[in-house]
């Protein structure tokens, strides 16, 4: 495992002792808990599902099979197709907000972004909660909707795809802002102005030199949205009130009341495959290091 | 003087720019000021607003809500552990992948990566199967386990910004002047990044108090974090008393952060007045 | 005179409490290669800023070929930037970062790729097309980013500093090739460096700024033969300065008294009993054994410094200031420590204003 460089020379041989000290324990904590469970899901994820729950160790792709079973089908289409529109939507209303922070004297950005995290410092559920309040039939915003005379009855807002979009969009924006900010941040004012110096109006600087220059941070913040927003179950669960079923509340259930281990652990390496490709994809073009994950 | 077109516009564009923050920072804020509204609710439960008390915070403080409490002090500790053992591992883990060279750095720098990227979910029933399998019992330490993973690798990514070019040469100029690695870590390596072992402490608490995936999945049958314990309660309805209890652990963490914002100011305030006053001192006696 | 190409008129530049700028009259000639000199936060950079319309003028008006610019946007403007920090865009191509303008004008393809390949000629950078910026070296990015600048057919062109990242030897042959670049097109030239050879070198004219005020603007020779004000001696080139009280006119040459002795020196407008320095330039200064007829100051040889082309000689006055004295060739004769007297004449040292302290600077300005 060890690079052998105290042989060659003898003074450096005691070296070994520091870096088994710094980088020892974690490199055992990832192997022990990432790389293994991670590995094993993959197995468990071929082998048959047990009579009474659980696995028997007999290699099957049934539980594969059974994703391409109409109703995970649909389970597993619309989880994407609200992550999506979660991503887009984070992304839109996120650049324009980073690019506002970016943009401002370094101590005020800072400021601005201590601003966004103060928020997240509340329990992640009572927030949720807090929108379930709001939009309640009775709530107060069917009440304004209604005293604005938009609506004669209230609108059906809980348990539908749209809350869950919004409590999704309002806890994952703060983590497709940072990298986005981060971006922006490093792109040089001089790009800009040498850009308009050769005639480009600011619409055209912005498609050819702020959004290409800005498509790592870009691309982080899609991926710290879309995964995680593919495999969130709390939200669903606490907006979506155990109604509406997306791909993390059938993993859950297959490690709880319905124990069918190797289907969740199939969905869990479809999940664990889309986040790999878009890694490879981001790997192409940037380092996974300069990657704005804090 | 908004003597020409070009000022003009580019006032108007400031303006609409700050409404447009001012607009997302209330999709921040809108759900912490309502939490907080709804910890005064006169109501059983919450569903609707029927009219103001502060009885509940009274409630709270009776502590006769013992499953609440229970909930947070078991919250608590895990979180204290998990800040405390990630931070350690994370950062002599982040000082030992930038500073050594190792086969297996490549590999252990992507796994880092994993519980950062990859949908918790997945990494929790991973961690589940594995336990499961193996046979070690799930509660406490299996939470803190799944705490760890995923606070670890920040510690690490936050421990690692933090060491530049600059700490190297600092390290190399302890041994110079005489310190063993050890007096150069504790010495020299460890005030250095101060900031990013703070910063990912806080971070470390705040995700592990907060979690609920892991907990949810890792626990065993007898007691359950906080969140896990508001999840629950969410399909009968959050009782005020959570709302109020919410509020005062975040108005304590607003209270903490700016109290070492303060420190941090007046320590730096200090600095500069004494790096001032040995600068007169120093220019005049130089005068004389 | 050839006409203006570029005017400032009373412009001023506040950035909050600081002001940039002050009261700036500048007429750039048609054709010139004109050079803002002065040190750093003199106000040069935001001058050139103003033109380029990446600032507002606080006050003022800017035109260019006759025509006011403050309503434009940069990109609406007929002159174009060479970056200090080359500002080449990293995600495109050396093609396409020439190209970038005429794309931008939509201009057809077959054209584009014609004047490119003439501008990449024009810079020696043929060669390089597909290259991204990062794989280039520092004198390259600067070649590339001149013909990004002139592929627009600027009217003026606008340099911020460009060679201030490259080694010496490189910014001395890019001086030279800048300079032959700029005769061959017939483009005007607004040149900003702190780097007073560099100006010599290149300019037609040079403006020394200090404090956000021209301090003097003229051909490089008048202003190193005869310096304004203290400061555009001290910063142009080399520079004994004697402070000093005038005791007297003579057909043209004033008699100074210095604490050193008196002295000669040319000048106008200054009358008896005035406080002024005395500005004489290290290879005008003569080294005598004995006294001269008309003056010499009486000093001690401290020590030379060996500069291969020239040797430097430093000697004490009485009243123990120094001063310098280069020559081509070492004196034999001369041992440190050696009493000797110096004098010059006098036409060659010249009578200046004292804008050392604060507060004179406007004073000078004005005359």
């Amino acid at each position: 495992m060890l690079k052998r460089e105290g042989t060659r020379r003898g003074k450096k041989r005691h070296s070994r002792l520091p870096l088994l000290a710094q980088a020892g324990p974690v490199s055992l904590w990832m192997i022990l808990f990432v790389t293994i469970p991670m590995l094993f899901i993959i197995y468990i994820s071929f082998m048959t599902r047990g009579t009474f729950g659980g696995v028997e160790y007999v290699f099957s792709t049934d539980s594969y099979q059974t994703l391409l079973d109409v109703v995970y089908f649909k389970v597993i289409a619309k989880s994407f197709q609200v992550a999506v529109v979660t991503t887009v939507l984070c992304l839109l209303v996120g650049y324009p907000f980073a690019y506002y922070i970016a943009r401002k004297p370094p101590e005020v950005a800072s400021r601005l972004i201590m601003l966004i995290m103060i928020p997240f410092w509340t329990n992640s559920l009572m927030r949720l909660n807090a929108w379930m309040l709001l939009f309640q039939a009775n709530g107060p915003v069917n009440h304004a909707l209604m005293a604005l005379g938009l609506t004669a009855e209230p609108i059906k807002f809980i348990y539908t795809d749209w809350l869950v979009m919004l409590g999704l969009i309002t806890n994952m924006l703060p983590f497709a802002v940072l990298p986005m900010y981060s971006s922006i941040e490093k792109l040089q004012k001089s790009m800009l102005e040498a850009s308009a110096d050769l005639g480009a109006k600011p619409s055209v600087t912005f498609l050819r030199v702020t959004l290409p220059l800005t498509f790592p941070g870009i691309f982080s913040a899609i991926i710290l949205t879309f995964i995680p927003a593919l495999g969130i179950y709390t939200v669903t669960d606490m907006l979506g009130g155990g109604k509406v079923l997306y791909i993390g509340n059938i993993i859950k259930n297959q490690f709880g009341a319905i124990r069918n281990w190797p289907l969740g652990a199939a969905l869990s390496v479809l999940l664990l495959a889309i986040t790999a490709l878009l890694i490879f994809i981001y790997m192409r073009f940037a380092k996974l290091e300069d990657m704005e994950v804090v | 003087m908004t003597k020409n077109k070009r000022l003009r516009r580019r006032k108007a564009a400031r303006i609409l720019s700050n409404l447009y923050a001012v607009l997302v920072y209330s999709v921040f804020y809108i759900p912490v000021a309502v939490m907080i509204v709804f910890s005064f609710n006169d109501a059983k439960r919450n569903y609707y607003w029927q009219g103001f008390t502060t009885e509940w915070y009274g409630k709270l403080f009776s502590f006769a809500n013992t499953d609440l409490w229970d909930a947070l002090l078991y919250s608590l500790i895990i979180a204290v552990l998990a800040t405390l053992i990630s931070v350690t591992i994370g950062v002599l883990g982040g000082i030992g992948l930038k500073k050594f060279e190792f086969r297996t750095k490549r590999f252990i720098n992507m796994m880092i990566y994993v519980p950062i990227i990859v949908p918790e979910i997945v990494l929790a029933v991973a961690m589940l199967i594995i336990f499961m399998t193996v046979g070690i019992r799930l509660g406490m330490g299996t939470i803190l386990i799944g705490h760890c993973t995923f606070c670890i690798p920040y510690a690490v990514v936050t421990i690692k910004g933090r060491i530049t070019g600059d700490s190297e040469t600092l390290q190399e100029a302890s041994m110079d002047l005489g310190a063993n690695r050890f007096q150069t870590f504790w010495r020299v390596t460890v005030p250095s990044i101060m900031p990013g072992i703070l910063s990912s402490a806080f971070l470390a608490f705040t995700l592990s108090i907060d979690d609920v995936v892991m907990s949810n999945m890792l626990a065993g049958p007898s007691q359950s974090t906080l969140p896990v314990l508001i999840l629950s309660l969410n399909r009968t309805g959050i009782t005020p008393d959570v709302n109020a209890l919410t509020t005062v652990m975040v108005a304590l963490m607003v209270a903490g952060m700016l109290a070492l914002n303060g420190v941090q100011r007046y320590l730096k305030k200090r600095e500069n007045r004494l790096a001032a006053e040995a600068e007169s001192k120093r220019s005049s006696a130089h005068a004389a | 005179m050839a006409a203006s190409i570029v005017s400032l008129r009373n412009v001023e530049k506040w950035y909050g409490n600081n002001h940039v700028v002050k009261d700036m009259n500048l007429e750039i000639e048609e054709g010139e290669f004109l050079t803002l000199l002065g040190p750093s936060g003199c106000g040069k950079t935001t001058t050139l800023r103003m033109i380029a319309g990446f600032e507002d003028a606080t006050e003022g008006s800017i035109e260019v070929q006759g025509v006011r610019v403050e309503e434009k946007e940069p990109f609406q403007r007929d002159v174009n930037t060479v970056f200090q920090n080359y500002s080449l865009f990293p995600h495109m191509t050396v093609y396409d970062n020439v190209a970038y303008g005429p794309t931008i004008r939509k201009v057809p393809k077959d054209e584009i790729r014609r004047r490119v390949t003439e501008m990449l000629e024009l810079v020696q950078m043929a060669d390089y097309e597909k290259r991204k910026p990062e794989a280039l070296s520092g004198g390259q990015k600067q070649r590339i980013a001149i013909a990004r600048a002139l592929i627009n057919n600027p009217r003026v062109l606008l340099l911020d500093e460009p060679l201030g990242a490259l080694d010496l030897k490189l910014r001395k042959q890019m001086q030279i090739e800048l300079k032959r670049l700029q005769k061959k097109l017939g483009i005007t030239f607004v040149y900003v460096t702190h780097d007073q050879e560099e100006a010599m070198t290149m300019s037609d004219r040079i403006a020394v700024m200090r404090d956000g005020v021209i301090l003097q603007m003229g051909v490089p020779m008048e202003i190193y033969e005869r310096p304004a004000t203290r400061f555009v001696a001290d910063f142009i080139g080399e520079s004994n300065v004697l402070e000093g009280r005038v005791t007297g006119v003579e057909e043209g040459v004033l008699l100074v008294e210095t604490p050193a002795g008196g002295v000669r020196c040319r000048g106008r407008g200054f009358g008896v009993g005035d406080a002024l320095c005395v500005a004489i330039r290290p290879e005008y200064l003569r080294v005598s054994r004995e006294p001269v007829a008309g003056f010499s100051l009486p000093a001690t040889v401290k020590d030379f410094i060996y500069m291969g082309a020239l040797i430097k000689t430093s000697l004490d006055l009485k009243n123990g200031q120094e001063v310098k004295l280069s020559r081509l060739e070492a004196d034999p004769a001369l041992r440190e420590g050696d009493a000797v007297h110096i004098w010059w004449e006098a036409e060659k040292a010249v009578a200046i204003h004292d804008d050392s302290r604060v507060g004179a600077v406007r004073e000078a300005a004005v005359c």
